[in-house]
């Protein structure tokens, strides 16, 4: 049913269909609109047999997620930014224990500076932990992904995270198809674990292992990983035969044939670059973009096939690892897309600042002409720079950064960035 | 393309306000947006929001940069904030107040088109039939009447969706009384481009 919805009430109304059985979180901008919603549907009965959890924090909900899902429940939670961070220890040990537990990430940047708004940082920073991570483009993939994702981490006892852009999309109001019921029912059978805590038949979870065998437990975690490099494809196929559209996959390619310039990029800013490539081929400008729906696994395969015979790779990504540059680029060369002297990594939107058509426009423009460095910064203020490097070499006590940037802008309001201010 | 910036303060129901203007257009057929850009969390603070409509599906997520209307929610914006940033000569400007707008602080408005420039005491319409000082619905009524983005029929509609029964009747007869008087100066004024 087509509706006009909030997307995290459109997510909450996605997991009600799923049939949770244990949800468990603990309220964080932007991801509370979802938490509530699906709260709120617990207490009203319209989710049956599911019991909400208070806690009193990130890494008790984690916890508890934990133990519902190894006791053999279907467990839900969802988090953003410093929430993920404070349940990060959880976060690993879901994934080491092969739990499929299903948590939306509503991506947020990270502190400090303290910012309530999207990029992709807190998503980086548990790249490592096991978890599959699935990025959304729009309201729409999100729903569907939450969908998928409960088929997928059960399939393969893992545990999956739905990124889905804070504000810009948990916040955004924009139409859904909202799958019944039953349609959900037929596509996701009953959590069915490959390991559970009965009394009635007693086992432990989650032994110490020591070097005899610690490496043969990751790597057998890491085929896990690799499985789902099939299973995901394969489910998103199965999606759009039952309920007719295309959803999901590894990677999403966009006016790719031909394309001199591809761009890669996660999540909502697809949809902004995507309005560009169409602008850009109206005029002949041969440009593609490419977007990665599966970060964790890492589609090597998939991304090489749909950047070949592009001449130059603009990765467009919302965070980046301080001391050595885009992570997202680090990936896509490392799959063999193009030489490394090819992939431009470009940091863009970090905080929430808007990434405009204009600017990516700009940047296509700058890459086709061979003015993109190996590593640069989308928008960057170059003068409010300048005047913090002054400060510190004029003086020893220069005083804390943010805070001396914050006073510089407010002393030229002309320069603010925000939208709609002066 | 139809886009709307909307300027108000925090508790002012500003993001309600493209909200609803959305949820109107998604029931008239049209594809719609409606997105916040929080300055910041709190109460009485500068807070945007954004509404786009078109025929066809939306990706497009940069903030509404040259919007085609702006609703001011609250009048004590004008001048503390550019609230006419970006808005094209032939846009329309609606402001909640009871003065007319050559009174306003609203620096040049050389090349805007005068009947496009309006103002409704959404407000004190807002007291008079929801009994609290909540401007948004109403101004949409307004809005709908200025630009004929949506019918004031879809925005009753929008609203009934959105609030229980006897508060969105409140809304719907504030947002029609905002309607009749944006639309009566219309009737007065045949250069009016509500149809343009």
């Amino acid at each position: 049913m087509r509706r006009q919805l909030e997307g995290s009430r459109a997510v909450a109304e996605a997991v009600a269909r799923c049939r949770p059985e244990v949800v468990c979180a603990y309220p964080i901008s932007p991801q509370t609109h979802i938490i509530e919603a699906i709260g709120a549907m617990v207490r009203t009965g319209a989710i049956e047999r599911c019991e909400f959890v208070n806690v009193e924090s990130e890494f008790a909900a984690m916890s508890v997620s934990i133990g519902a899902s190894a006791a053999g429940a279907r467990a839900y939670t969802a988090t953003a930014s410093q929430g993920l961070l404070y349940m990060a220890e959880a976060v690993y040990n879901a994934a080491g224990l092969g739990l499929p537990i299903v948590m939306t990430l509503a991506n947020r940047a990270l502190g400090a500076p303290i910012n309530i708004w999207n990029d992709h940082s807190d998503a980086m920073s548990v790249r490592d932990s096991g978890w599959i991570q699935l990025f959304a483009e729009d309201n729409q993939e999100a729903v569907d992904l939450h969908i998928q994702a409960f088929r997928l981490a059960e399939e393969l006892s893992l545990p999956v995270m739905v990124c889905m852009d804070g504000f810009i999309l948990t916040h955004a109001m924009e139409e859904v198809d909202l799958p019944s019921q039953a349609q959900v029912d037929d596509f996701l059978p009953p959590y069915s674990p490959r390991q559970v805590l009965d009394p009635a038949d007693p086992l432990s979870i989650g032994a110490m292992v020591g070097p005899e065998a610690y490496t043969e437990v990751r790597y057998l975690a890491h085929l896990r990983q690799l499985d789902a490099l099939e299973a995901i494809p394969r489910i998103g196929t199965e999606f759009a035969a039952a309920f007719g559209r295309d959803s999901g996959g590894l990677v999403h390619p966009y006016r790719t044939e031909g394309a001199d310039t591809v761009l890669v990029a996660m999540g909502s800013v697809l949809g902004t670059i995507k309005d560009v490539v169409d602008d850009q081929r109206d005029v002949g400008i041969p440009v593609g973009v490419v977007g990665i729906t599966a970060f964790r696994p890492f589609p090597f395969a998939a991304v090489r096939a749909a950047c070949q015979g592009a001449e130059r790779i603009v990765v467009v990504e919302k965070a980046f690892s301080l001391g050595f540059g885009g992570v997202l680029s680090s990936d896509v060369t490392m799959a063999g897309a193009a030489p490394h002297h090819l992939v431009h990594s470009v940091i863009a939107g970090l905080g929430g600042r808007p990434i405009t058509k204009a600017a990516i426009a700009s940047l296509i423009e700058r890459a086709r002409r061979g003015e993109v460095g190996s590593l640069s910064f989308l928008d960057l203020d170059e003068d409010l720079i300048a005047g913090e490097l002054a400060r510190m070499a004029a003086e020893r006590r220069s005083g804390p950064v943010a805070e001396n940037l914050l006073r510089d802008l407010a002393s030229a309001p002309h320069r603010s960035r925000e939208t709609g201010r002066a | 393309m139809f886009q709307v910036r909307f300027h108000g303060r925090g508790g002012q129901g500003v993001v309600t306000a493209a909200e609803l203007l959305s949820l109107a257009a998604f029931l008239e057929g049209e594809h719609a947006q409606a997105f916040p850009s929080f300055g910041s969390e709190r109460t009485g603070a500068p807070v945007v929001s954004f509404c786009r409509i078109n025929e066809r599906p939306i990706r497009n997520r940069e903030p509404v940069l040259e919007p085609d209307a702006v609703v001011v929610q609250d009048v004590t914006l004008v001048g503390q904030i550019d609230v006419l940033a970006g808005l094209a000569k032939e846009g329309y400007l609606l402001i909640n107040t009871g003065r007319p707008i050559a009174e306003l602080a609203l620096g040049d408005l050389g090349g805007h088109r005068p009947e496009r420039l309006r103002s409704v005491p959404a407000t004190e319409l807002a007291l008079e039939h929801i009994g609290r000082p909540v401007p948004n619905a109403v101004l949409l009524g307004g809005l709908a009447a200025l630009t004929g983005i949506v019918s004031l029929g879809a925005l009753g509609a929008a609203i009934t969706e959105r609030f229980p029964a006897p508060l969105a009747e409140a809304n719907v007869a504030a947002a029609s009384a905002a309607f009749v008087l944006i639309a009566g100066d219309n009737d007065k004024e045949p250069a009016n481009a509500a149809t343009a």
